[in-house]
């Protein structure tokens, strides 16, 4: 029987298991102490639509053999400066989302040629060079939202120089998906445009991973030598995964900003990074493998979690900011988890 | 006729060695000596007066050395820069906090607090050095995540259990509910407990220097005689001397004027202590420990085929480094006069990083030298950005931002040169 449950434990991943049972027992948890559960499940299910695509972005890079992508900032960067732009533009609405992706996509596309090039360099260390090409890219734009010549008076301070540190897009491009095709049943909503959106790039991808090209992809993350024999340019569908997933960052921070209803510029995107690959790694994904089951998994798990433990953590305990916590500890305890996990240790 | 053509070719081949020399010496410090420009640019903009600099130098080189210094030991291990220092400086944290809740203050306190620090970050190391041991070839990605971990927990037990499960009532420290802890505390108690024991004049200071390379210089003369392995070069005596020697002149001649460094007060045991963790670390280099170290950090398999107890070595060397930055923290708050609870922590890998780095180390290579070298560039850049910033382009904030993007900058940068390297040299071995 232990035997079963160990084998079952196995199949399933530690971390997702203990994530799940965590998860059940903090719903119960909301159940019993009479926490009004729909509008709980709302919020789950509009939280992963605000974050999934951003998680997705971490399944091209896994693949292509670079592992857990930290430099997402890197691409969050395109999608606000899209954003900024937008409405630099004075557009509305639909218009506005639309063209935050058409300047962001490109302006990511290029970024994540170079960043690929990097990584293509440090082959072996990817992830903590990542970590850091992304923390000094967001330092670096620090000095470039106070220098960037934007003069909408939403977007700058009223006094002074640069951009605000939150950017309130209410009436530019809030909302826009979440509003569309949203469906009300008593306390519970759901809103058809963000999923369908959050769908519409998961088949992208999962279209992308059977051509041609992404089979290339995956056999060159599967096994390097493999792919140098079979006479693949390595080097290439590795800028492919790191420029693919860049996209998926600037797209996915789109869809996120408009559900939070903010820009948040400065240090903000820094640690973005970071719930990304918590979420995919609870998913069930590991250093080398990932799909798009995993990033559904464990974005809704991740999200849910977070989601339903701040109210149960206010009602139990006063004081104390148990959701920060509950978030730090358990994203970065997932990540620990998976990297131990990637040599074997001797 | 020949001879002529040999004698030019020589002094050819000799001109082109001069040249590649310095190159070389040009390539490897480059970090360094773009800092340093960058530091004298900015000290020149900023308009801000020496004296303000030193005085400010004087302190932050004092508080952050130690902090620096603890960072060695692990690369020396081959285990790469400590971003898990974090967590000694959790264990410092966690003894003030004890302290000031039992009201000690003064030297007494400050003593008590490395006391109880020492199990703490012992605990710390011990743990963190496990985890390392399972993520051979990832450490540093690992001790990074492992401070971002920490800090929950650290979280977790002062905004949480502290006061619910840990009983603990002290209105002056905790929060109004009574539970958690404060988000600054004041630890005016144990402000220069150590900095004010005695303290010289910057002069003084420099003079004893001078004194001290003499001292070392003497050691090493000594030493040769009686050991024929440590031979003494004209350039590793004379070069000292030149600096021991205009160390001596400047200082005095700067006792005897008006000049405002006179009023730079330099706390000595601070500097002491740090001196002492030089010496520390020299002296563990040199041990069979020391060369233990330097085996594992060029070749675990050698390392290991050798006979030596790898797993055991390496957690050996990061609960040094990890009881080190404890003690860094100390003074570094003791310094501070302030304990920022949940944030004073999450910058010391970071900054500490960035100077070891500045100073011209790399992942696989650090000696104490770079560590104070870079101490003094880094600190310096910090003093004078925000005022240049705010001279150059009107605004301090921009100085301050670029400060940031030069510490996250250089660790990235430091960190790709290294990985391209290994890189390469393994794609030539694979060849």
């Amino acid at each position: 029987m232990l035997e079963k449950l160990k084998g079952l434990v196995d199949s399933f991943g530690l971390p997702r298991t203990i994530i799940t049972s965590f998860f059940v027992f903090v719903c119960l948890l909301a159940v019993f102490l009479g926490i009004p559960f729909l509008p709980l499940i709302s919020d789950m299910v509009v939280r992963l639509g605000m974050n999934g695509i951003m998680v997705l972005a971490m399944v091209p890079a896994i693949l292509a053999g670079i592992g857990l992508n930290f430099g997402l900032p890197l691409g969050v960067l395109c999608g606000l400066i899209g954003m900024l732009t937008a409405i630099e533009m004075n557009l509305t609405g639909f218009p506005s989302f639309w063209m935050s992706l058409v300047i962001a996509i490109p302006l990511a596309v290029v970024c994540g040629i170079g960043y690929g090039w990097l990584l293509n360099k440090v082959k072996g260390s990817e992830m903590m060079v990542a970590t850091y090409v992304g923390f000094s890219a967001v330092s670096l734009m620090n000095i470039g939202w106070i220098l960037l010549p934007y003069t909408n008076l939403e977007l700058k301070w009223p006094i002074g120089q640069g951009l605000r540190t939150t950017v309130n897009i209410e009436g530019r491009m809030k909302w826009v998906l979440n509003s569309w095709g949203r469906i009300q049943i008593g306390s519970f909503h759901i809103s058809l445009g963000l999923l369908l959106f959050l769908a519409f790039w998961c088949l992208l991808v999962w279209l992308f991973l059977r051509s041609k090209t992404g089979l290339a992809m995956k056999a060159v993350g599967a096994s390097r030598q493999f792919a140098v024999a079979s006479g693949l340019n390595v080097d290439k569908y590795r800028i492919i995964g790191a420029t693919l997933s860049t996209v998926l960052g600037a797209v996915g921070i789109a869809a996120y900003a408009q559900s939070f209803g903010f820009l948040q510029l400065y240090d903000a995107p820094m640690f973005y990074g970071f719930g990304a690959v918590a979420a995919v790694l609870i998913g069930g994904a590991t250093v080398r493998r990932a799909n798009i089951s995993h990033v559904i998994i464990g974005t809704f798990l991740f999200q849910g979690l977070l989601v339903v433990s701040l109210p149960v953590a206010n009602l139990i305990m006063t004081g104390g900011n148990m959701a920060e916590i509950t978030r730090i500890t358990i994203s970065n305890g997932v990540i620990l988890y998976a990297l131990t996990q990637v040599s074997g240790g001797q | 006729m020949s001879k002529q053509i040999t004698n030019a070719a020589a002094s050819q081949t000799r001109r082109t060695k001069a040249i590649q020399s310095i190159k070389n010496f040009l390539s490897d410090n480059i970090v360094t000596i773009m800092f340093a420009i960058l530091c004298y640019v900015g000290f020149k903009l900023s308009g801000l007066s020496l004296m303000f600099i030193v005085n400010d130098l004087v302190n932050r080189v004092g508080r952050n050395g130690v902090l620096i210094l603890a960072l060695i030991i692990p690369v020396l291990a081959g285990m790469g820069l400590n971003f898990a220092i974090v967590l000694g400086a959790m264990a410092g944290q966690v003894a003030v906090i004890i302290v000031i809740h039992y009201g000690w203050s003064g030297i007494i306190g400050f003593l008590a607090a490395m006391a109880i620090s020492t199990p703490v970050a012992l605990l710390f190391g011990w743990l963190t050095g496990h985890l390392l041991n399972r993520t051979k070839g990832q450490e540093m990605i690992t001790s990074m995540i492992t401070g971002f971990f920490a800090n929950g927990v650290y979280q977790l037990v002062f905004l949480v259990l502290v006061g619910t499960v840990i009983p603990m009532v002290n209105p002056e420290i905790m929060l109004p509910s009574g539970i958690g802890i404060k988000n600054t505390l004041d630890i005016g108690r144990i402000k220069y407990a150590v900095d004010n024991l005695s303290r010289v004049t910057f002069p003084t200071a420099v003079l004893a220097g001078s004194v001290g390379i003499l001292l070392y210089l003497g050691y090493r003369f000594w030493k040769s005689r009686i050991d024929g392995r440590v031979t003494l070069t004209v350039v590793s005596v004379l070069t000292p001397l030149i600096a021991a020697g205009a160390m001596a002149f400047w200082s005095i001649t700067t006792m005897n004027s008006k000049s405002m460094l006179n009023m730079v007060r330099v706390p000595v045991v601070t500097f002491l202590f740090i001196g002492a963790v030089c010496l520390f670390i020299t002296f563990i280099a040199s041990t069979k420990l020391g060369q233990d170290f330097r085996t594992i950090g060029q070749d675990l398999h050698i390392a290991q085929v050798s006979g030596i107890n790898v797993n055991k070595t390496r957690i050996i060397a990061i609960t040094m480094s990890m009881v080190l930055a404890a003690w860094g923290q100390l003074f570094f708050l003791q310094n501070v006069g302030a304990l920022n609870t949940f944030a004073a922590h999450e910058q010391v890998g970071r900054f500490a990083i960035a100077a070891l780095l500045i100073g011209g180390a790399s992942v696989s290579k650090a000696t104490i030298g770079q560590a104070l070298l870079g101490a003094v560039l880094f600190h310096t850049l910090f003093v004078v950005s925000p005022a240049a910033g705010r001279q150059l382009l009107g605004d301090a904030q921009l100085g301050e931002f670029f400060r940031a993007f030069v510490a996250y900058g250089v660790i990235a940068l430091s960190l790709g040169m290294h990985a391209w390297q290994k890189a390469a040299e393994s794609k030539r071995k694979n060849r």
